[in-house]
């Protein structure tokens, strides 16, 4: 019989294959790839846009998948950025475990953040994320002696790349560091959002509150997945500082906060990929926009912004995904 | 001894001029915030636009600064009505994000904007000669700027207190923030009075701009460097409540005046410390309703 | 019947907001398999009841047991683990989700699965077997994987009492179950209602008389935040009182 106890019910099949990989996953680590041998000359660009990719799908699991709403993140981007900067500065300059332990300070900062402001909802939240980021700035900014305040932290070195591969000056170990850790950082939030903590999650972005008469722990979960993302852009803001070998204060700005939360929603929030379509586009445009006229820049970004408010929803993977299926349908 | 009461008031007078900008500012805000729950992150724009069309009409046009001050009103008031009937009354029930990508688009457009029109630079206005002395109270001196912008501040209060407190618009305006389907049901045009609110908050924003722009010089950056500070006075003080926003825009005020002084090392750290542990305290603000 | 203890016993409940007494001193009484209805006109603290219940809202004194056990200050969490477990009056599961993923989030959160962050949701043995099972069982399977957002109304509330079912529960509160259906619809949750396991004892809330009359075995009044009378339903419909201040509107 193969209604036999261990084989799920087709529905129950159907959910399970939504989750499975597919083919056209694996064009975006393809392009990756093949960017490193056709553009040799914008490696340092592609590692930045790599990085910023890695810390667009941080905020993705916070915000995209449990919806909660940040205009902070980039507190964890720079808490990342300044601890392996200063780790390095202290001596310890082997990347790998450097990374290693800003991601687990950074988690720290992130649920110690969390277990104190996810007590909070809508507004209130949303006032407290700025705040916190803020405050980090302001210390950041005024603790000049040990971060270098407005003139940022630099002069710090590390060891080759698994004892082999020097950071060169044309990035290529930059490049394929950043690719390797991008990777590895997306398989653990492909695996998150898939299980169910992650469809939990989903239940509690729809609705908190019927969450809780579920008997579900919300806050709990919700500071998990907050204490997660954060930690998730502390190695983002990690990465940056090893392979640029600098950190600026803006790590910590509202700008950079603001740029992340863009990214994402031009890509697409809560769709993963989102975070890469996004973050790709909107570096690319602003590296050849920003240089000439930075202001034009915002100009366009603005409008592109409300733009897409008003007439898109689900960014840019929504639009491609809308499309596809008035294709599919117009088929006779 | 005295010296230090001298340095006191005049930190305290210092300060509380400097409040009474934040509140000019940030009392639209706290209206329209609380009475749509929507979220405005651009509100600093109309500050900007108000002080741009003060300190052209006085700087390059020699109008007279009172005049300038009106018309920074008038202008911050345009323009908000323009926004709030082209775009953000699309978004009204949208999803917070929403309202913050839009406004933060709002807020690049107009910084854009204003980079292209008036140069990218800070600017200051050139006050007339009556307001630019000194006043003498026997044991220190103060600017007779810093004492008439705490005079407008009050008016200002005073004029907002009696518009919601006195007049029948103001009566709707307290019943749709108190409970707006109720206020429906009575037969208000909540969606007509937000503009209407709207449209003040923004010529508000303008005036504050206007009057703010010796102390916050106006610059195109302007939305985003003090979108903090008009944030924690109507998220400290609770959405909708002007007494709130009286009362934080003075802590913020004289806190951040007296502790960028007296403890210069630790700049905005103790503001933004402070505002977390109030609204830990009180999530919905000193003043709001939980 | 007799002879089986009471699931949930609330005794002596009070809350008061300020001077304004909504619940008075409120005794209910649950047995396992009981068909219980509270009724009352607007405004008679039902709601109130139910939040004091489920632990939303505190009462200002009484006690709650449920299986003998003290749940008067338990977390809603807490008591929903224990088997009480209630359904919404207006609908609010999840819209965007399909009715299977709906069902899955309940049955996950009882068994303790979506704590975990690790493995494949939906694998072999998953939650959402029994999520199926469940919604099978109310006729729901040709729809468990539409979002709920694209159900009619009727199959929405279906999916509400799904969700609750998923917990497992030992004690179930209905709030207006059929609320908003339309009268073909409401036949169809009310027969869903009737043919729920016996282990489980059932509190109805609701001012559809012919829905109550039909449900219940017995029947509590409930008028401005104390216990009218309670008894049988034919004693109840009788009563002289209860159909001067509520049925008379009806009657």
């Amino acid at each position: 019989m193969p209604e036999g106890a261990t084989i799920p019910h087709p529905a129950v099949a159907a959910l399970a294959r939504r989750q499975t990989w597919r083919a056209i996953e694996a064009l975006p680590w393809v392009l990756a790839v093949a960017a490193y041998f056709v553009f040799p000359a914008y490696l340092n660009l592609g590692s930045q846009i790599l990085i910023m990719i890695l810390f667009t799908l941080s905020l993705d699991l916070v915000l995209g998948y449990a919806g909660i709403i940040s205009l902070g993140h980039a507190a964890f981007f720079g808490v990342g950025a300044y601890t392996a900067g200063l780790l390095a500065q202290a001596g310890w300059v082997e990347p790998i475990s450097g990374l290693i332990a800003a991601g687990v300070i950074t988690g720290f900062v992130g649920l110690a953040s969390g277990f104190v402001i996810l007590r909070t909802h809508g507004l209130t939240l949303l006032m407290l994320t700025l705040a916190v980021a803020a405050m980090l700035h302001e210390i950041a900014n005024k603790a000049a002696a040990i971060t270098g305040g407005t003139d940022g932290l630099h002069g710090m070195t590390f060891t080759p790349l698994l004892g082999l591969f020097r950071f060169d000056l044309f990035g290529r170990t930059a490049y394929l560091y950043s690719l390797a850790v991008l990777l590895v950082m997306f398989l653990i939030a492909r695996r998150i959002v898939s299980s169910p903590f992650g469809r939990s999650l989903a239940g509690i972005r729809e609705n908190p509150i019927r969450m809780q008469a579920l008997g579900a722990p919300v806050s709990l979960r919700l500071i998990a997945i907050y204490t997660v993302g954060a930690s998730m852009a502390g190695i983002a803001g990690a990465l940056l500082t090893q392979t640029s070998q600098f950190v600026a204060l803006r790590v910590l700005s509202f700008e950079m906060s603001g740029a992340v939360l863009i990214m994402l929603i031009l890509g697409g929030v809560g769709r993963l990929y989102g975070a890469f379509v996004g973050t790709a586009i909107y570096m690319i445009v602003q590296d050849s926009a920003a240089k000439t006229t930075p202001y034009y820049w915002y100009f366009w970004l603005g409008w592109l912004l409300v733009l897409s408010v008003l007439f898109t929803r689900g960014g840019l993977i929504g639009v491609f995904e809308r499309a596809r299926k008035a294709v599919a349908a117009w088929k006779p | 001894m005295t010296s230090a009461i001298s340095t006191a008031v005049g930190l305290l007078v210092d300060g509380v001029a400097y409040a009474m900008i934040l509140y000019i500012v940030s009392a639209g805000l706290s209206v329209t915030m609380g009475l749509m729950g929507f979220v405005n992150l651009a509100h600093g724009a109309f500050a900007m636009f108000g002080g741009y069309v003060a300190l052209t009409l006085v700087n390059a046009w020699q109008v007279p600064f009172p005049i300038a001050v009106v018309a920074a009103f008038a202008g911050g008031a345009a323009a908000g009505f323009l926004v709030e009937r082209t775009i953000y009354a699309r978004l009204y029930g949208a999803g917070v994000l929403d309202q913050v990508l839009m406004t933060i688009g709002v807020l690049f457009i107009t910084m854009a904007a204003a980079a292209f029109v008036w140069g990218p630079l800070p600017q200051r206005i050139a006050l007339p000669s009556y307001l630019t002395g000194q006043i003498d109270l026997g044991f220190r001196q103060v600017p007779t700027y810093r004492v008439f912008l705490i005079v407008a501040g009050f008016i200002a209060a005073a004029g907002l207190w009696f518009g919601l407190d006195r007049t029948r618009i103001g009566a709707c305006v307290r019943a749709a923030v108190d409970n707006r389907r109720m206020a429906e049901s009575v037969g208000i045009d909540v969606r007509r009075l937000f503009s209407l609110t709207f449209a003040l908050g923004s010529g508000l924003a303008g005036l504050g701009g206007a009057l703010g722009a010796e102390i916050l010089a106006i610059s195109p950056s302007y939305g985003i460097e003090y979108l903090v500070y008009f944030l924690i006075v109507v998220s400290v003080g609770g959405l909708g409540s002007l007494r709130g926003a009286f009362v934080a825009a003075l802590l913020l005020g004289i806190a951040d005046h007296g502790g960028k002084y007296l403890l210069p090392e630790l700049g905005g750290f103790f503001i933004y410390a402070a505002m977390i542990a109030t609204l830990l305290w009180r999530p919905a603000g000193l003043f709001g309703r939980a | 019947m007799e002879a089986l203890g009471p699931v949930l016993q609330a005794t002596g409940l009070n809350k008061s907001f300020g001077a304004l007494r909504v619940a008075e001193n409120i005794d209910l009484c649950l047995r396992p398999g009981d068909r219980h209805a509270l009724i009352g006109p607007n405004g008679a603290g039902k709601t109130t009841l139910v939040n004091i219940l489920t632990g939303r809202t505190a009462p200002s004194s009484g006690s709650i047991l449920l299986d003998r056990v003290d749940i008067t200050r338990a977390s809603q969490r807490e008591r929903v683990r224990r088997g009480l477990v209630r359904t919404f009056q207006i609908n609010t599961i999840f819209r965007g989700l399909s009715a299977l993923e709906n069902v899955t989030l309940a049955v996950a959160e009882r068994t303790g699965a979506a704590a975990n962050g690790w493995s494949r949701a939906y694998g072999p043995a998953d939650a959402a077997d029994e999520a199926f099972g469940l919604l099978e069982a109310l006729g729901l399977a040709a729809d468990a994987l539409r979002p709920v957002q694209d159900l009619p109304y009727g199959r929405q509330r279906l999916v509400e009492i799904a969700l609750a079912l998923g917990l497992k529960p030992r004690v179930l509160l209905l709030d207006e179950p059929a609320a908003g259906v339309s009268s073909a619809e409401s036949d169809g949750i009310i027969s869903a209602i009737e043919a729920l396991s016996t282990d489980i004892a059932i509190l109805m809330i609701d001012h559809d008389m012919d829905l109550v009359f039909r449900f219940a075995k017995r029947i509590t009044v409930l008028v401005r935040g104390a216990v009218l009378m309670e008894g049988e339903a034919a004693d109840v419909a009788a009563d002289r009182r209860v159909r001067e201040t509520y049925l008379g509107l009806n009657a």
